[in-house]
C-alpha cells in the first residue's frame, strides 16, 4: 500500500524521514526499538561476553588471561563432569514429567469447573508466589527431615516405624523442583484445555467413544500445545537450577547449575564456568528443538 | 423393528437457573416420529428444540417422560450406546485428524477393520462429494465442505436415526438452498430417519415431511408443511410460519362449515372456517395470509352489481411495493386496521397504476376457506 502510494505521488523521493514513514517496515522496527536496545544490552552483550569468556584462560590468582584456548571445553569432556550433565539433564526430565502428572489432572479440573471458580483457583496457584522462593523451600525443609511434619505424622498414625530419610536425596530435590515448576506447567495446560469446545468431546461419546477413549484421541492431542508449552518453561529454567539441589540436596546432589555458580563464586574459574554455561546452553536448545519437533509443535495444533 | 423410529412420551426437561430456580425447557413434549421420516423441530430459540434432540442424542436426560429409540427405553444411556448420531451446528470436527480420520473415528470406536474402514469412509465421501480430500485437515476446507464431513462422519455409521442440530445455520444463503435440496436427496436416498432442528420456517416447509412446531418448551402442533401454513391450529404457528395478517373479533353466529365473525372496532363482518371449538359471542383471532386476498376495483359495483360473495370490502390502498414477481402492498382496512396482500404480477407491463397508488379507493376480497378463525390465547 504505502510503496504504491509513493510511486504515485509526484513527490521527490529523496527525503531519508519521508521513506522511513512510508516504509511499514522502518515502522515496525521503530516501535519495537526500545525493546531491541533492552534485549542488546540484557541479552545479546552479556552472551557475547560469555561466549569469549569461554575461550580464555584462567590466571593463577583467578583472574582472566586473555588468551585463546580450548581447554575450558575439553576438560568438560571429563566423565566427571558428563555425569553432572547426564545428571542434571535426567533431574530436568524427571521434573518436567513430575510437573505434567501432578499439573494435567488440576489444569482439566480446572478447565471443567464454571468460570466463576475457574479465576478462584488460578489465583490460588499463583498465590504461594507472593512468598519469597527461599523461604518455600525452607518450608519443604521442615515437612521433610527426619523429626520433619511428615515424617511425624507417618509415625503417629503408624505407616512407617522409622524415620524416612527424604531430605539431602535426589528425591528430595525432584519433590522441591516440582513443586517450584508447577504453575509454570498448569497455567499453559489450563489455556489449552480451557478452549477445547465441549461439543468437540459430545462429538466423540456420539461416534460411539467410551469417555476414557474420548479423553485419549481428543482431549489429549488437544491439550498437546499446552504440554510441550508447559514442558519448555519447566525443563529448560530447571536445567539451569542450583538453589533446591544447594538446600534440600545437600554436598551429594551437584547439577550443572551448582557447577556453574562454584565455577564463578567458589573456585574464580570464570572461563570454565562460562564454557560450562555454553554447553547447558547448546544441549538446552538442542533438546528443546527436539521435543517441538518430534511433538509436531506445527500450526495444525495450535487450534 | 418398532412401530416408531422416535418417540416422546410426556418428556420434561428442567435446568437449575443461575439467578436460583429451574427453567422449563421442555414441557411434556410428546412426538412420534416414524422410520425413514424427515422430521423437523421447528421454533424460535429457546423453544426446547435443542434440547429435545440432545436428549434424543443422550446428552442431556429427562428430568421425567422416556424417550424411546426403536422401540427400546432409553432412560439414562449414554450417548456411545445410542444407536443414533449428531450432526452438529458447529460441526465439531477433530481440527487435529484429517478429513478421512474425523470420518474414520466412529468405524474405529466399533472396532470395524482396517479394510472395511477404508472402503466405508471412501464410500461416505463419495456419497457428500468430497472424494479424494481424506488427507486434508477441517482447517483446510470451506465451510460447505466441512457441514459435508460432519455429515460422512455420522453417516457412515450407519445410524438408525440421524439427528441434525441447525446443520445449515452458518452457511451463506445460496449455499443454504442448494445444501437443503441436497440434504433432502440424501436423506431419501439413504433411507434413514432424519430429525432436523431449525428455526428457519421456510427451510422446515422445503426439506420436512413432517413437523412439529415448538414454543416456549411446547409442542404446539405436528403436522405436514401442508397442514401447518395451512391449518394451523394456534395463533402463534400462524405467526410463526410464513406471513399472515391478524384481525380481533367476536363470534357471532356458527354454522357446520363457516363462522361469522364480527370484528372490534368497525361493523365489518368476516366469514371463515373455524379451526377449533366455538361458541357465539367468543373472542377469536382471525388469520389471512397476504397471498390469500384479492384486490380488484369497483366498476361492477358503480354500474350497480352488489358482489354476491362474502368478504368483499371498500379499502384504500396505504403504500405499494414493487418486487419483481411480486407486488406488495398495505392496504387501510378501516377501523384503524392495516393489512399485507401480496398480488402476483400475472401480467407484463409498464402501467405503474397496474401496482396500484397510495390513496386509491378500491376492493379487497376474500375467500371464506381462507379466512382462518382461530381461538383468542391468554
Amino acid at each position: 500500500m504505502a510503496a504504491e502510494t509513493s510511486s504515485v505521488s509526484p513527490a521527490p523521493r529523496f527525503s531519508l524521514i519521508r521513506q522511513l514513514r512510508e516504509s511499514p517496515h522502518a515502522q515496525g522496527l521503530a516501535l519495537i526499538s526500545p525493546t531491541l536496545i533492552y534485549l542488546l544490552f540484557t541479552l545479546v552483550l552479556p552472551l557475547l561476553l560469555v561466549v569469549v569468556l569461554s575461550f580464555m584462560t584462567r590466571g593463577p590468582y583467578g583472574n582472566i588471561i586473555y588468551r585463546v584456548n580450548l581447554g575450558n571445553y575439553t576438560r568438560l569432556m571429563d566423565t566427571l563432569y558428563l555425569r553432572i550433565l547426564g545428571y542434571s539433564l535426567l533431574t530436568a526430565a524427571l521434573t518436567t514429567v513430575g510437573t505434567i502428572l501432578i499439573g494435567y489432572p488440576l489444569a482439566y479440573y480446572i478447565a471443567r469447573t464454571p468460570p466463576r471458580q475457574r479465576s478462584v483457583y488460578l489465583f490460588l496457584i499463583l498465590v504461594p508466589f507472593w512468598t519469597n522462593f527461599i523461604i518455600r523451600i525452607y518450608a519443604w525443609i521442615m515437612i521433610l527431615r527426619t523429626e520433619g511434619l511428615l515424617n511425624s505424622f507417618l509415625l503417629k498414625i503408624g505407616f512407617i516405624q522409622a524415620p524416612l530419610d527424604i531430605l539431602y536425596t535426589p528425591t528430595a530435590v525432584l519433590i522441591g523442583m516440582v513443586y517450584e515448576f508447577l504453575p509454570f506447567m498448569v497455567l499453559p495446560l489450563y489455556t489449552s484445555l480451557e478452549k477445547i469446545e465441549p461439543a468437540q468431546l459430545e462429538a466423540a461419546a456420539d461416534l460411539g467413544a467410551r469417555p476414557f477413549m474420548a479423553f485419549l484421541r481428543v482431549t489429549l492431542p488437544l491439550s498437546l500445545p499446552g504440554m510441550i508449552a508447559g514442558s519448555i518453561l519447566v525443563f529448560i529454567p530447571a536445567m539451569g537450577m542450583f538453589v533446591v539441589p544447594d538446600l534440600m540436596g545437600g554436598a551429594k546432589t551437584i547439577l550443572v547449575g551448582n557447577l556453574i555458580r562454584n565455577q564463578f563464586l567458589t573456585a574464580r574459574d570464570w572461563p570454565f564456568g562460562a564454557a560450562a554455561s555454553m554447553l547447558l546452553l547448546i544441549l538446552t536448545l538442542i533438546f528443546t528443538l527436539f521435543y517441538t519437533r518430534r511433538a509436531g509443535f506445527g500450526e495444525e495444533l495450535l487450534v | 423393528m418398532s412401530q416408531f423410529a422416535v418417540e416422546l412420551r410426556d418428556v420434561v426437561k428442567r435446568f437449575p437457573n443461575p439467578g436460583g430456580g429451574e427453567i422449563t425447557a421442555v414441557n411434556h413434549a410428546t412426538l412420534q416420529i416414524n422410520h425413514g421420516e424427515f422430521f423437523s423441530l421447528l421454533g424460535p430459540s429457546g423453544c426446547g428444540k435443542t434440547t429435545s434432540l440432545r436428549m434424543v442424542a443422550g446428552f442431556e436426560w429427562p428430568t421425567s417422560g422416556e424417550i424411546f429409540i426403536d422401540g427400546k427405553p432409553m432412560g439414562r444411556t449414554p450417548p456411545f450406546l445410542r444407536p443414533v448420531n449428531t450432526v452438529f451446528q458447529s460441526y465439531a470436527l477433530f481440527q487435529h485428524m484429517t478429513i478421512f480420520q474425523n470420518v474414520a473415528f466412529g468405524l474405529e470406536m466399533e472396532g470395524v477393520s482396517r479394510e472395511e474402514t477404508r472402503r466405508r469412509v471412501e464410500a461416505a465421501l463419495e456419497m457428500v462429494q468430497l472424494t479424494g480430500m481424506g488427507s486434508r485437515k477441517p482447517r483446510q476446507l470451506s465451510g460447505g465442505q466441512q457441514q459435508r464431513v460432519a455429515l460422512a462422519r455420522a453417516l457412515v455409521k450407519r445410524p438408525a436415526v440421524l439427528l441434525l442440530d441447525e446443520p445449515l445455520g452458518a452457511l451463506d444463503l445460496k449455499l443454504r438452498k442448494e445444501m437443503q435440496l441436497e440434504l433432502k436427496a440424501l436423506q431419501e436416498q439413504v433411507g434413514i430417519t432424519f430429525i432436523y432442528v431449525t428455526h428457519d420456517q421456510e427451510e422446515a416447509l422445503t426439506m420436512s415431511d413432517r413437523i412439529a412446531v415448538m414454543n416456549k418448551g411446547n409442542v404446539l402442533q405436528i403436522g405436514a408443511p401442508v397442514e401447518i401454513y395451512e391449518r394451523p391450529n394456534c395463533r402463534f404457528v400462524a405467526d410463526f410460519i410464513g406471513e399472515t395478517n391478524f384481525l380481533f373479533g367476536k363470534v357471532k353466529a356458527i354454522d357446520p362449515d363457516f363462522v361469522i365473525v364480527s370484528l372490534h372496532g368497525s361493523e365489518r363482518e368476516l366469514v371463515g372456517i373455524p379451526l377449533g371449538k366455538f361458541y357465539s359471542g367468543q373472542e377469536v383471532v382471525v388469520s389471512v395470509r397476504p397471498e390469500k386476498m384479492r384486490i380488484f376495483d369497483d366498476t361492477p359495483l358503480k354500474i350497480g352489481v352488489t358482489p354476491n360473495q362474502p368478504n368483499c370490502f371498500p379499502i384504500r390502498i396505504i403504500n405499494t411495493m414493487y418486487i419483481g414477481s411480486d407486488t406488495r402492498i398495505v392496504i387501510d382496512f378501516g377501523g384503524g386496521t392495516q393489512l399485507k396482500v401480496w398480488e402476483q404480477n400475472h401480467l407484463s407491463t409498464l402501467d405503474t397504476l397496474a401496482y396500484y397508488a397510495p390513496g386509491q379507493e378500491l376492493w379487497v376480497t376474500m375467500r371464506p376457506e381462507n379466512v382462518l378463525i382461530l381461538p383468542q390465547e391468554e
